[in-house]
């Protein structure tokens, strides 16, 4: 039977299924083949905190979502077109996020009385009406997958688990997929156990060749590859990306990299990355805490390295101490913060941006330092590069703060020739700056008000440095009232002091009355939502913050220009407190604080209101 | 090229600033001593780094001419350990208090001698706390007066000692902040040790917890209350060695017994480098809060790799054909390893 096929400009399909399912691989693959055909895409998984829930259970279901377009992909997609329900607890979980009119392709086998009561199903929603308005494909995955290796020489539980090997043949068959990648990838998975490579590669085609021979697929669908700047990709995640832009930091500046870290979500994996790059001049040290992680890191940058110390929202909070002693050394020194919903323990998996507050304030006596933002997986990366710019030129520490959406989203990342990429070398201090041969520790530069970054080892410059105020230039220890001023006003200048590019503002008629600020991971919603409301013809401007603190020195400009200015953000209005305060603006402020990532259609709805109400 | 040998002295240790401590208190003598002994190291002093927490000991890096850094309270391990851990070819020292090291900074003191990172930690212990005016410390014995604890305390003191040879320590000693030949010879043996050391200096609090050592000082007494220990010697003590440490009847302790009752052969004979702890923390507990029977010297010097070492093995292992590559090369070999496809 000849298929039809049809053409689509986008898709969001979601792979959702038990933690024991697989599905964080099968989206993944799925979304390697998406790419490699030319999609422009972006992903998000979605899993549990418990690290083996029970299973069946709706608590214990993972989820992996791929959007991927013809055109580029801003976010991983409000709410998916497919979804793939493994069993009863996939579906009851993700059932809320469909629109009318989706697709869902649901495991029947799993369907069973037992499965049904566990996530409190009363009647089997595949025989009442319960999915009607859904397109639903029944397929018997697990049966269909066993039936397919009954000739390997596997176990039934063994051909029982590549059933998601199965779901992806059929969805790859689904949405025209290439599939050499996918069987290269099985057989090297299991390079050791080639007999689980054989059942899972004939699995994944028994999907594959199930889509194509069954009624139930009348209609196979094409996304044409996108216009991607040519190039080599790869994809990355917020905490891969930003463990490259730490390693490219440390080599542009020829500098090792020390990272100090202890364990916590979702910050965790930027330590796994950096533990495996001691090639590149990387050192890790897991601490036994959050302060001595900071501490570490201080005490390297301190001997000439490029410190740095990665945590989320609790962690921050038990650095904060340190941060101002690293204030008052007026040394470099990186800090990410991968936010989660807080406070205390909160939401460890789940995104928010609610440490703004804590990376601007959040130290004891005036204690500024430098903080910026990452608006996309990728852009982690650069962001790191500039972190490490501002904490190396200026001498200060940085707050770069990323958070869950961005650390677990991933898209593809057009790879940067290295020599295009910022020179961060710097100059330590070798000879006496002050008279009389003297060494002047505290002597700042006229120009970035940065001090001589002078390294144990370097003779005839010995000196001390420490927490208490001292006097300006010397560095001595004083208690002197003119000294105290003199030091709280010129740190706070330092900050003030850092080069930031201005603020750029998107606004493709020029003709906008309204601007939506955003800053961090908003970018992709609020890029998305601007995007669609221009399409039907409603006037909107972008701007997206980078730095925060320094704020560009043309904000105060750009928002005067506009008779609105709408603040989105993942909390209850960290930035537009800000703003209003620096700038009386009276912004209008709208938050979400539920774990989510804001969709786009949500801000779509807000902008327009605000724009129409103008 | 042949090396020049330094010639430093002890006022090339002395920095320009003004040491700001009470009359009297035992910090004096502790830094006159590590002026002293600092040209013994034959190291340059742009090679060594004092990292101090908070507290009155903590002042210490200020005074001495190397590079230094006062930093928060408790946290100087954890700082000398990350300067120590990418520095490794720094002589890198920790100055710390009772309360500094052992209760706000109890975490990273254990961790740092876990680990064994190259920091010679000293811990000035007088028992009180100082720059605070007077609190008890977690070293101050059970039922102390002070002004936290105006009825005695109700805490169980730490036995410092203890509190290392628990954390793995590979080197352990005790010393007394007046005894400066013996504050050198503990230094020197710290000095020449691969890894951390941990080294409890007995100081005196002129202001608030004056005379606390004094019945290890005080001629009168000292000889039947000190213990100095020296490896390979029998441990005897008294003025005319009278008393001697032996091994408990009971379970696996030590105990003091009359030298002239006991034969010559079940004295214990010190040795610093028994590989278990049992040995050294049982020496640990043969004085109590009363400082009756209090070992002084190295209780413990065991062999093993200090922690920078075997990290600088690793990254040895992992920068293999890594000198002939530029930095940029390096990039571009991290960014394209792995998964990646071309768009043309």
């Amino acid at each position: 039977m000849a298929k039809q096929i049809q053409h689509l400009d986008r898709v969001a399909i979601r792979f959702a299924g038990d933690s024991g399912d697989g599905m964080q691989l099968t989206g993944d693959r799925f979304a390697s083949e998406t790419a490699i055909l030319g999609n422009d895409l972006s992903t998000l998984p979605n899993y549990p905190a418990e690290i083996r829930a029970p299973s069946g259970s709706l608590h214990g279901v993972s989820s992996f979502q791929v959007h991927f377009a013809a055109h580029d992909v801003l976010t991983p997609g409000d709410s998916p077109d497919v979804l793939v329900a493994m069993n009863p607890a996939a579906l009851r979980a993700n059932l809320a996020d469909l629109p009318p009119n989706a697709e869902i392709i649901v495991n029947t086998d799993e369907f069973t009385p037992r499965n049904l009561e566990k996530v409190g199903y009363t009647s089997n929603p595949l025989e009442n009406d319960s999915l009607d308005g859904f397109i639903v494909h029944r397929v018997p995955l697990t049966s269909a997958t066993i039936a397919a290796l009954a000739d390997f020489e596997v176990s039934k539980k063994d051909a029982e688990r590549a059933k998601n090997m199965f779901a992806l043949g059929l969805l790859s068959w689904m949405y025209s997929r290439p599939t050499e990648g996918t069987v290269e990838f099985l057989r090297q998975k299991f390079a050791k156990k080639p007999k689980i490579a054989a059942a899972n590669v004939a699995a994944f085609q028994a999907g594959w060749n199930y889509g194509e021979t069954t009624e139930d697929f009348a209609v196979r669908y094409e996304v044409k590859p996108a216009n991607l700047e040519p190039g080599t990709y790869r994809s990355v995640n917020g905490n891969s990306a930003l463990a490259y832009g730490l390693v490219a930091a440390g080599l542009r500046a020829h500098l090792p990299v020390f990272l100090g870290a202890y364990p916590i979500t979702p910050a965790s994996e930027i330590l796994h990355e950096l533990s495996g790059y001691k090639r590149y001049g990387v050192t890790t040290f897991q601490a036994e805490d959050e302060i001595a992680a900071v501490g570490s890191a201080l005490g390297a940058s301190y001997g000439g390295a490029l410190g740095v110390t990665s945590t989320s929202g609790p962690g921050l909070a038990l650095k904060t101490e340190t941060l101002g002693l690293a204030v008052m050394l007026e040394l470099p020194l990186v800090i990410v913060d991968v936010q989660r919903a807080g406070p205390s323990t909160g939401l460890p998996t789940k995104t928010e941006q609610s440490d703004l507050n804590i990376a601007l304030f959040g130290r004891h006596g005036e204690a500024p330092l430098a903080v910026i933002a990452a608006r996309s997986p990728a852009d982690c990366f650069y962001a790191a590069l500039e972190a490490a710019r501002i904490a190396l030129t200026y001498r200060m520490p940085v707050i770069l703060l990323s958070d869950g959406y961005l650390a677990n989203g991933s898209e593809p990342w057009l790879l940067p020739d290295p020599a295009d990429l910022p020179d961060l070398r710097v100059e330590f201090a070798t000879e006496p700056n002050g008279p009389d041969g003297k060494f002047l520790p505290y002597l700042h530069d006229p120009h970035t008000l940065a001090r001589p970054w002078a390294v144990p080892g370097t003779p005839g410059l010995e000196h001390r440095v420490g927490g208490l105020e001292k006097a300006d230039g010397t560095g001595a220890v004083s208690y002197v009232p003119a000294d105290h001023d003199l030091m709280m006003r010129l740190r706070a200048a330092r900050v003030e002091a850092i080069d930031v590019p201005d603020l750029e503002v998107e606004d493709p008629t020029g003709d906008a009355r309204v601007l939506v600020l955003g800053w961090g991971s908003t970018y992709g919603p609020v890029g998305a939502a601007c995007r669609k409301l221009r399409e039907r013809g409603v006037a909107i401007a972008q701007a997206h913050l980078r730095h925060i603190s320094p704020l560009p020195r043309n904000v105060g400009t750009v928002l005067a220009g506009y008779d609105r200015v709408v603040i989105p953000e993942m909390n209850l209005g960290q930035l537009a407190h800000v703003i209003r305060d620096r700038y009386l603006v009276d912004a209008v402020s709208y938050n979400k604080v539920n774990g989510q990532p804001f969709t786009s259609a949500e801000l779509e709805t807000v902008l327009e209101e605000v724009v129409r109400n103008d | 090229m042949t090396e020049v040998p330094l010639k430093l002295t002890a006022k090339d240790f002395r920095s320009d600033q003004e040491v700001r401590w009470c009359p009297g208190c035992g910090d004096f003598a502790i830094l006159s001593a590590i002026q002293s002994f600092m040209p013994e190291l034959g190291i340059p002093r742009e090679q060594i780094t004092f990292v101090s927490g908070i507290g009155c000991s903590s002042r210490f890096p200020y005074y001495l001419n190397t590079y230094g850094m006062h930093s928060i309270h408790g946290r100087a391990p954890a700082i000398a350990s990350g300067l120590a851990i990418s520095r490794p070819d720094l002589s890198v020292w920790v100055v710390s208090g009772d309360g500094d090291a052992l209760s706000i900074g109890g975490n990273h003191l254990i961790h740092a001698l876990r680990r064994n990172v190259n920091i010679k930690i000293l811990m000035f212990n007088n028992r009180i706390y100082g720059l605070t005016k007077g609190q008890c410390s977690p070293t101050s014995e059970f039922g102390k007066v002070t002004k936290s604890t105006p009825v005695g305390s109700r805490d169980t003191p730490f036995n410092p000692i203890a509190v290392a040879l628990g954390a793995e320590a590979s080197f352990v000693a005790r010393t007394i902040d007046s005894d400066r030949k013996h504050l050198h010879s503990v230094l020197r043996a710290a000095a020449a040790h691969q890894g951390s050391a941990f080294i409890e200096i007995y100081q005196n609090c002129a202001i608030f917890n004056d005379g606390a050592f004094d019945v290890l000082k005080d001629p009168a007494s000292r000889d039947s209350v000190l213990v100095r220990l020296e490896h390979g010697k029998p441990i005897t003590f008294g003025a005319s060695g009278e008393k001697c440490v032996v091994r408990e009847p009971r379970g696996f302790g030590l105990e003091v017994a009359d030298t002239a009752s006991v034969p010559r052969s079940e004295i214990i004979v010190h040795d610093e480098t028994v590989p278990g702890p049992a040995y050294a923390f049982t020496l640990s507990r043969l004085s109590d809060q009363d400082l009756s029977n209090t070992p002084v010297g190295v209780f413990r010097r065991v062999a093993r790799p200090a922690y920078e070492s075997l990290v600088q093995e690793q990254n040895a292992a992992a920068r293999t054909g890594v000198a002939d590559a530029t930095p940029d090369d390096l990039l571009a070999e991290l960014l394209h390893t792995g998964n990646t496809w071309t768009i043309r």
